[in-house]
């Protein structure tokens, strides 16, 4: 072959393995894609007080929400995709020490004070609380 | 003559070989590290084109000794040397040897070096994404980032396969 050779040489000796490779390799980075940009993108958070759903709120805020309940008042944090419970007057503070929440089907709760937080995606995942 | 010779380091023709070929991987590891990069970690991995090449002519045992000797002097030379960057280098070098030593066995007639580069440029990535997510960021946030990595991999893995594929066939 010459060097001068017209561009469409370059996909001149590949095989159909390197397409297939190819190909798979642009599923691969697609589905990476999808899964991690598209399907946390709609993602929401529900807080529930007592039996009632209180508030649901999309997580793409910057947002402070204030949870009134028995005990007292629990202080939910919104910041940008995340979300954790800032203060709650439960004794033993578990929702607290349990941080920032990102995945969606995660919970956060403040069962004497009966708040609980719940990040919800597009499609709701099995988790054993529910089931 | 033959006792001096028995008691000096003698270079054989392959010493020669990896050395030559380290020193033109070296140089494009050094032309690389001066391009801009939109994101810290995404590069075009042109000195990798070197090591798929001595993989092909000499197989994989001179290609891991080229590849390793550009991640150690190219990391001397650019003053990083067994810092974060050069662990990164290391990890990315060593998974992608890793990848390499089993790709190579794949059927010749079918898988050519596009499909080589490409398996070689994802298990890099793949290997230095475990490294800062084990220990640089042990944060799950940095899952995010995988796409972007996962997608640079794809494109320069094909652009390096198709360079190779081309160097290959140059008589």
């Amino acid at each position: 072959m010459s060097k001068s050779a017209p561009c469409h040489n370059w996909l001149h000796g590949l095989k159909w393995g390197d397409g297939l490779t190819v190909v798979l390799g642009a599923i691969a980075v697609f589905s990476l894609f999808n899964t991690l940009w598209l399907g946390e993108a709609a993602s929401k958070v529900q807080v529930r007080a007592g039996s009632e759903i209180f508030t649901t709120q999309s997580l793409n805020q910057q947002r402070t929400l204030e949870i009134p309940g028995p005990l007292g008042t629990t202080t939910v944090i919104i910041d940008h995709g995340r979300v954790r419970v800032a203060s709650d007057p439960s004794p033993r503070q578990y929702c607290v020490k349990q941080g920032w929440l990102t995945q969606a089907g995660e919970v956060a709760m403040c069962l004497p004070n009966q708040v609980s937080v719940e990040l919800l995606g597009n499609s709701k995942p099995y988790d054993s609380l529910n089931y | 003559m033959s006792e001096n010779a028995r008691h000096t380091f003698t270079a054989t023709e392959d010493d020669h070989r990896i050395a030559k070929l380290a020193a033109l991987a070296i140089g494009l590891h050094l032309i690389e590290a001066v391009l801009p990069s939109p994101l810290p970690g995404v590069k075009p991995g042109i000195a990798n084109i070197v090591t798929l090449y001595v993989l092909y002519q000499y197989g994989i045992g001179t290609a891991a000794w080229v590849s390793l000797l550009r991640v150690f002097a190219g990391s001397l030379l650019l003053g990083q040397l067994f810092s974060p960057t050069f662990l990164l280098s290391f990890g990315g070098a060593l998974s992608s040897l890793g990848m390499l030593a089993f790709a190579i066995h794949l059927p010749r007639k079918w898988f050519g070096p596009v499909s080589l580069s490409i398996l070689a440029s994802f298990a890099h990535i793949s290997g230095q994404l475990l490294i800062v997510w084990l220990w640089l960021i042990p944060h799950s946030g940095i899952i995010y980032l995988t796409p972007i990595f996962a997608l640079a991999a794809l494109v320069f893995g094909l652009i390096n396969g198709l360079v190779l594929t081309r160097l290959i066939k140059q008589p």
